[in-house]
């Protein structure tokens, strides 16, 4: 092996064994790699790829042949009122989403941290709504969001105040979905924070109590805040994706409705692509699906990584 | 006078008692070396001095005021943790800041946006920083100032971590074995320093160690930790010429200290070979075990004659300066260590058959529960006398 790493060396022989290595090195390194580079490419490039294309064109599920249209489809897009309505109620299903169930996931991790006893029990009990399937699930909130029938409003009315047509109303219907896509994701981002809180070491805490941190919450802008930066920036991350990626309770539960108040980015594709089975157009909605998840994770990473990792 | 004391203190978790009743005093200026095995309870006791556990009972107190009760933040203590325990999101200068931010800032005055514009903020600010440069200047590490944690060797690390504790000129300083993570060379550099440190700051300081060669080369005073009690204080000549338990004289010594044990003979008295004390306490009934000690650099070997006990030579450790051979006692089996000088050394070989001798002077006699008894040697015509009479 010698010869390998070895300068270029005037004489011939040794030039042409070195190379005979490294082309058998290389061959060597492509076949290794084969099967995963064939696997990234047929399931994830090339669907990419068809989804792009697909969305120049205006193809329909059933008839024979397509044109290409050019921006056809996209110019569609911008004055459709349907996806316009759905491309603001996703956003501001996550706007809502997203922070409360990463606030409230890193308050209850703490707090469960800092008991001792129940730790594994409350755990679990958070973690049980990511592990149950969100369309059984959805019965069961369609029960407590019931109008007249259902617990929620039963209780309501106990303190005198006479609860909303939660899934029913178009002024309320993404507010209640948007407590059960925290109820889901809290547990996850939780387990997520508690692993990130159990590997801070106990005696950044100590230091913090010694320097003057006498307060809970200057020990945790001192320690805990920052020492949990990339698992916030890992949860800020997943909790956008699943948040704008929310479909099934949508699908179950509202469909899109009453009057398109909860029609979202994946159900008005949905919609388009398998209902009216639109392909071209669908496909373009999600190059502009996917556009915003990249543009939201590019942003975020140029934010937050130069801040959250120190070494 | 002292200015720092603890009475009584008590300590357990979960039923396990860890502190069993620990007093203390610190003079001003004063250097304590709390030494002792490790799961011995020296560092329990720190954290409590620190306020960051409570003891069970027992109190603390600093001058004339009770730290019992007080946490740590109150009190006017600084620490060096182990892990030097650096805000990794800081750089050195910040790091070395934040006792200094935490106190002299009002909690308005903290806050990110609001604090700024809160009178007297900038001032504040600007004497802080003048005080981080100052401290860096006297440790030397100036040029770190802008650094990372992350971007510190171990002995950088440890440095900012001191200038941590010291910058805010606290009443007691704590440290829990700060050169423990660096490596041999620099832990030696490092003690130096820290003494140097100590003896400019003029700061009584509590330093835990379990190397007690760092205790005995550092302090004034060395404190003798085992299974929750303080064993015995004391200057390091004394800790090492006159350990008052056997477990003193055992931790503190390297090579260890030979420990044999032996029989109060008819007379009251106990026997090494031909060298022999007497107890001062006479009602030590005959029969009754008693350890002996015996340091490895009073262990004499000779080749032949007829001074001390056979025994065998099993190997020997050539270290420079000296050489330590350890021996089996042919009678009782035990492991005989000497420490000689290389010429004293010259000539033995494992497998040779010697003999082990020790002169009374130099003799410790330990109860069975431990303590040291107090033994006197006997003069050679006084030792016949007795041998023969």
């Amino acid at each position: 092996m010698a010869d390998v790493t070895a300068m270029p060396s005037p004489v011939l022989a040794p030039h042409a064994a070195r190379t005979k290595t490294a082309n058998h090195e290389a061959h060597a390194a492509w076949l290794l790699s084969l099967p995963a580079i064939v696997l990234c490419f047929v399931f994830i490039i090339l669907p990419v790829v068809a989804v792009i294309t697909l969305g120049f064109t205006n193809f329909e599920l059933g008839y024979a042949g397509f044109q290409f249209v050019g921006f056809e489809n996209y110019a569609e897009l911008l004055s459709d009122r349907t996806f316009r309505q759905s491309l603001g109620n996703t956003l501001l299903y996550a706007a809502i989403v997203t922070p409360i169930s990463i606030f409230m996931a890193l308050g209850l991790a703490m707090l469960i941290e800092a008991e001792g006893i129940g730790r594994s029990f409350f755990r679990t009990a958070y973690f049980l709504p990511v592990a149950s399937l969100l369309v059984a699930m959805a019965t069961v909130w369609q029960y407590l969001f019931h109008p007249s029938i259902g617990p929620i409003n039963a209780m309501l009315a106990q303190i005198g105040i006479a609860g909303p047509n939660w899934l029913g109303a178009s002024s309320s219907v993404l507010y209640s979905l948007a407590i059960i896509g925290i109820w889901q994701s809290v547990g996850f981002n939780l387990v997520l924070f508690l692993a990130g809180l159990t590997a801070i070491p106990r005696d950044l805490y100590a230091a913090a109590q010694v320097d003057g941190a006498s307060s809970a919450w200057d020990r945790f802008r001192l320690v805990t805040w920052p020492m949990l930066g990339p698992t916030t920036l890992f949860v800020t991350t997943i909790s956008v994706i699943s948040s704008v990626k929310v479909f099934e309770t949508v699908k179950t539960l509202t469909e899109g409705g009453p009057n398109k108040a909860s029609e979202v980015l994946l159900f008005t594709i949905y919609q388009e692509g398998f209902v009216y089975l639109r392909v071209g157009y669908a496909s373009a909605m999600t190059v502009v699906f996917l556009a915003i998840l990249v543009v939201l994770m590019v942003v975020q990473y140029r934010i937050q990584d130069r801040q959250v990792h120190y070494t | 006078m002292s200015v720092l004391s603890l009475r009584g203190i008590e300590k357990s978790f979960n039923g396990n008692s860890i502190l069993k009743g620990v007093s203390l005093d610190a003079a001003p200026g004063e250097f304590i070396a709390l030494v002792g095995p490790s799961g011995c309870g020296k560092s329990t006791l720190l954290r409590i001095l620190a306020g960051l556990e409570t003891a069970d009972s027992g109190t603390i107190t600093m001058g004339d005021q009770d730290l019992t009760r007080l946490q740590a933040a109150a009190r006017n203590v600084a620490m060096v943790f182990q892990s030097y325990a650096l805000y990794p999101h800081l750089t050195a200068a910040q790091n070395i800041a934040v006792p200094l931010v935490m106190r002299r800032l009002s909690r308005a005055q903290r806050l990110p946006l609001v604090g700024p514009l809160m009178p007297g903020q900038r001032q504040i600010i600007a004497d802080i920083k003048r005080d981080v440069r100052d401290m860096a200047a006297s440790l030397k590490i100036d040029h770190l100032l802008d650094r990372k944690p992350g971007q510190m060797s171990g002995g950088q690390r440890q440095r900012v971590a001191l200038g941590r504790a010291m910058v805010r000129r606290p009443a007691v300083f704590l440290m829990d074995e700060p050169l423990s993570n660096l490596d041999a060379n620099l832990r030696v550099h490092a003690r130096g320093e820290i003494v140097d440190l100590h003896r400019r700051a003029g700061v009584p300081t509590v330093y835990v160690t379990h190397d007690q060669a760092e205790a005995l080369s550092m302090a004034d005073r060395v404190a003798v930790m085992i299974g929750g009690s303080l064993l015995q204080i004391a200057p390091p000549s004394v800790i090492y010429d006159d350990p008052r338990h056997v477990e003193v004289a055992k931790f503190i010594g390297q090579p260890r200290i030979n420990l044999l044990a032996s029989q109060v003979e008819e007379d009251g008295t106990v026997a090494f070979g031909q060298a022999r004390v007497r107890l001062a306490d006479r009602g030590l009934a005959a029969g009754r075990s008693v350890t002996l000690g015996l340091r490895p650099e009073f262990v004499s070997i000779d080749r032949d004659g007829e001074n001390g006990l056979p025994a065998r030579v099993e190997r020997i450790e050539f270290l420079g300066s000296e050489i330590i051979v350890y021996s089996r006692m042919e009678m009782s089996g035990d492991t005989m260590i000497a420490k000689l000088t290389p010429a004293q050394g010259a000539g033995l070989f494992a497998g040779m058959t010697v003999r082990v001798g020790a002169s009374a002077k130099h003799l410790f006699v330990f109860a069975a529960d431990g303590e040291r008894l107090s033994a006197a040697p006997l003069v050679k015509t006084e030792a016949r006398e007795v041998a023969y009479g």
